[in-house]
């Protein structure tokens, strides 16, 4: 291959990377199904897909830190077996995470010499040229002898990519990489990425959830759905609206009964231009909704969105925000988790993992959030304990024991000990985050029907989904979060999936 | 072929004894290295080391003298990492409640002895409290790391006593920097007759039992267990982490601070700077070789008793330094750690190619 082909453009395309047929299962879940996907030289590839479609696993895989089930990677041409880091770096894959891989009180120049650095040889003067050639190249400007931890955020990247570029890497995968930079740095990013595909022909594998990205980079797009690729498409050939439809189009699940969809009573949970204020930027502004009694509402956005701040600020996680909440029309304290409990508010966090003691046994998940109720004075009351623990198993059809670790329980029944602990004493209102995230068909159909009957029960609920199938199947009303901000309502009467897919990406 | 590390998927139930068997055979092959290179021979070193003391009643009495600070002091570390608070202070707040409990037995007099001893108790207790206040406080309010406020408060604990010593506390008679014999009415009883076995063991146990019984059986308890091995789950269900925190750091404190009391109104009667040969230190040993259970930190305590009474013996006998059973005990809690990382890890041997 020359270097001719590559500037030329897609139609002489030739392939930098090409996966055939790659397949990779972890347990019971298959988390990339026969993916065939053709990446070329000198084009922006983007790989769209929402949490858990396998982008991440896709990627491992071709970095070397998964090894795949079945299928092989050519690399121009020629099959190779990726079986670590370290051989998809000498065949030309440079990968950037999120999480950086730099010495933070080493410099610049320091930080490349390190990856060719042998037990006695560090050659600082050619890794300087190296970067200065390669800067002048691209037309980045980076001062060599910049400590790391004197530089902001970006530029940090940018010595992540440069220091990609500079171990001979001919694709390089980009992560998420705009997660972790503010508005301004984003667009200077995105001309960094133009600048490397036009100066020095790289191919570059852009991972993101944001559509206006893509619109501006990218030269050809795929969607992953559920391990598998739905479609590959020159960028320019497709609509935003397009791309979200592709993404969250689903196999159509059973509808769960949902039972009378009962008149809305008063409000029970009510949030005034709430802000939140973290890394340098509002990850939520003035945001405003109400959920009434008996009301399933839905948030749909793209994930990154300002969903997880929400709920965390939902949680009394964050001290520090503006803005009022209200639990029945008393408004709560932020900065409290247990005020939230105290206030009749439930939650059920996006990671069960995070949100049980996986060490303590099942009946002592239970009663956590309220001991005050099993025990007097202080004393916990071993019975009633295990009456109440007995009575969930059954009720919530848990496959466990109540004297089990929580931990060695399987994602689903977990995810049931930590409902019923949440509706176990109904709340007033919930507010419940990825609900069946990881859970098997039965498992989800099980949550889904849960969360009808504590609606039609009365409470109020508040759904954080990044599956819209699930958010248009449950909710009453569906809201729409983009940065931070509602950006629209839509009655249940009126859903239509392409106008939210439309909302959800910001047109 | 290459070795790697792996989570432990399941524990069988050998897994634990066998692990603990192996450390212990490893303590003794390298404290036998130690051992001769001290110029004696191993075998006669253990046999005084861990023998001696259980031949004679004296001896066996004199060994649960020693591990009764340790059962207060391992109780108190037990029972602030239960909670995942990381308390290295036990040395500081002992000597902390010594100073109270002095300060007690230096007023004590015309008061009846049940009264004393409840005093001095209290004493200790609130010595230890207020020295484990500090970093509690700074922990639970604005987040600063306890291993390093409570482990810094040790010194200062000890040139607090040895400031008090030389000064308003210095012995009137003798003129010697330690303070005069206490005031009989805050002496300990002894429980044993013919030996120095006092009040304290009988506290020390008390103090395990309610510890043992708090972290099982209450709602605290609970809270405290939650908070320990995972906070942020802990925090979601609405408990309150840094009040427990708090709590149990206090708590704690106390505990540390009767183990001082104990050490001055039941042992030496008087305060010197060298009441504590680094019982709060020995406590954090303690409470780890009991894998923070309780029943077990009376047992190991027991242990460390024997070794400390024997390495006297040993010592005498072979012409060794007496700092010998502190080499066995820093061997043994190195050994134990390191067989523990076991329980949760294991090594795998990677046969090259897994995949075709």
């Amino acid at each position: 291959m020359s270097t001719a082909d590559v500037v030329t453009g897609y139609s002489v395309a030739t392939s930098a990377v090409s996966l055939n047929g790659l397949r990779k299962v972890y347990g019971d879940v298959v988390a990339v199904a026969n993916v065939d996907l053709e990446v070329r030289s000198g084009e922006i590839h983007a790989l769209l897909g929402e949490n858990g479609a396998g982008k991440t696993t896709l990627m491992r895989l071709l970095y070397g830190l998964a090894k795949p089930d079945a299928g092989s990677i050519s690399i121009d041409g020629a099959a190779v077996a990726i079986t670590s880091p370290k051989v998809a770096r000498a065949a030309g894959i440079g990968m950037v995470t999120q999480h950086f891989s730099l010495v933070k009180t080493m410099t610049v120049t320091e930080n490349l010499a390190l990856q060719d650095a042998g037990f006695f040889s560090l050659d600082l003067a050619g890794a300087r040229r190296k970067l200065l050639t390669l800067c002048e190249e691209i037309g980045l400007e980076i001062d060599p002898d910049a400590r790391i931890d004197s530089l902001p955020v970006a530029m940090q990247q940018r010595v992540e990519i440069l220091k990609a570029l500079a171990g001979g890497c001919k694709v390089l995968i980009l992560d998420e990489p705009t997660a972790v930079l503010g508005p301004q740095d984003v667009d200077s990013l995105l001309d960094v990425i133009r600048r490397l595909r036009d100066t020095i022909g790289l191919s570059v594998i852009l991972i993101t959830h944001k559509m206006h990205e893509i619109s501006q980079v990218a030269d050809r797009v795929s969607v992953l759905r559920r391990g598998e690729i739905v479609a590959t498409e020159n960028a320019s050939g497709m609509s935003i609206a397009s791309i979200t439809a592709l993404m969250v189009e689903g196999i159509q699940q059973e509808i769960v009964e949902t039972g009378e969809r009962s008149p809305q009573g008063s409000s029970v949970l009510a949030i005034k231009d709430l802000t939140v204020h973290l890394r340098g930027r509002d990850v939520i502004s003035e945001l405003n909704l109400e959920v009434s009694r008996g009301e399933i509402v839905g948030i749909a956005g793209v994930s990154g969105n300002g969903q997880s701040e929400l709920v965390q600020a939902l949680s009394g996680v964050f001290a520090h925000q503006t803005g009022e909440i209200s639990v029945d029309g008393k408004v709560v304290k932020g900065g409290s988790p247990s005020a939230f409990a105290e206030a009749g508010f439930g939650r059920l966090g996006e990671d069960r993992h995070a949100s049980s003691v996986s060490a303590l046994t099942v009946e002592e998940n239970l009663i956590l959030d309220r001991l005050h109720f099993f025990s007097k004075p202080g004393l916990l009351l071993k019975r009633k304990i295990r009456k109440f623990a007995e009575d969930s198993i059954t009720n919530f059809a848990i496959k466990a024991k109540p004297d089990q670790a929580i931990g060695t329980l399987s994602g689903g029944n977990m995810q049931k000990v930590l409902l019923a602990r949440l509706f176990g004493e109904r709340p007033l209102a919930a507010v419940v985050s990825q609900p069946t995230r990881g859970l098997d068909v039965v498992s989800t159909r099980y949550v889904r029907q849960l969360l009808m009957v504590e609606r039609n029960a009365g409470v109020g609920i508040l759904l954080v989904s990044e599956d819209l199938d699930e958010i248009l199947e449950l909710s009453d009303r569906v809201l729409v979060i983009f940065k931070g901000k509602i950006v629209g309502e839509v009655a249940r009467i009126d859903f239509d999936r392409v106008a939210i897919g439309a909302m959800m990406a910001g047109v | 072929m290459k070795l790697r590390i792996a989570l432990r998927a399941n524990k069988p139930w050998w897994l634990s004894p066998v692990l603990i068997a192996i450390a212990i055979i490893f303590t003794f092959i390298i404290s036998a290295a130690m051992i001769r290179w001290a110029g004696a021979n191993p075998f006669a070193a253990f046999k005084y080391l861990l023998g001696s003391p259980l031949q004679s009643k004296f001896g066996i009495t004199e060994a649960i003298l020693s591990a009764t600070p340790l059962v207060l002091t391992g109780g108190a570390v037990a029972l602030a990492f239960r909670a995942g608070y990381w308390n290295i202070g036990a040395e500081g707040q002992l000597l902390a409640g010594a100073t109270c409990a002095t300060f007690v037995g230096l007023h004590a007099d015309g008061i009846p002895h049940w009264l004393g001893i409840f005093l001095v108790v209290i004493a200790g207790a609130f010595g230890g409290m207020l020295w484990a206040f500090v970093p509690a406080l700074l922990r639970s309010r604005l987040g600063i790391d306890e291993v390093v406020t409570t482990l810094l408060l040790n010194p200062v604990a000890l040139l607090v006593v040895t400031g008090l010593l030389n000064g308003p506390w210095r012995n009137p008679e003798t003129k010697f920097p330690e303070t005069q014999v206490l005031s009989e009415n805050i002496f300990f009883p002894r429980v044993y007759p013919g030996s120095r076995i006092h009040l304290g063991l009988i506290i020390g146990i008390v103090a395990l039992a309610i510890c043992w019984w708090v972290v099982g059986r209450t709602a605290g308890g609970l809270k405290m267990r939650a908070v320990g091995l995972a906070p942020g789950a802990a925090r979601i269900a609405g408990l309150k982490v840094e009040k427990t925190l708090f709590t149990t750091a206090l708590a704690s404190g106390a505990i540390a601070g009767i183990a001082g009391a104990g050490e001055v109104a039941g042992v030496a009667h008087q305060l010197t700077d060298g009441i504590s040969p680094g019982f709060g230190y020995t406590g954090v040993v303690v409470a780890t070789l009991a894998a923070l259970s309780f029943p077990a930190v009376l047992l190991i305590s027991f242990v460390l008793g024997i070794i400390n009474v024997g390495s006297f013996s040993a010592s005498r006998a072979l012409s060794i330094p007496s700092t010998i059973g502190e080499v066995v005990q820093a061997v043994l809690l190195t050994t134990v750690v390191s067989a523990l990382v076991f329980m949760k890890f294991r090594i795998v041997l990677d046969k090259g190619k897994r995949h075709d």
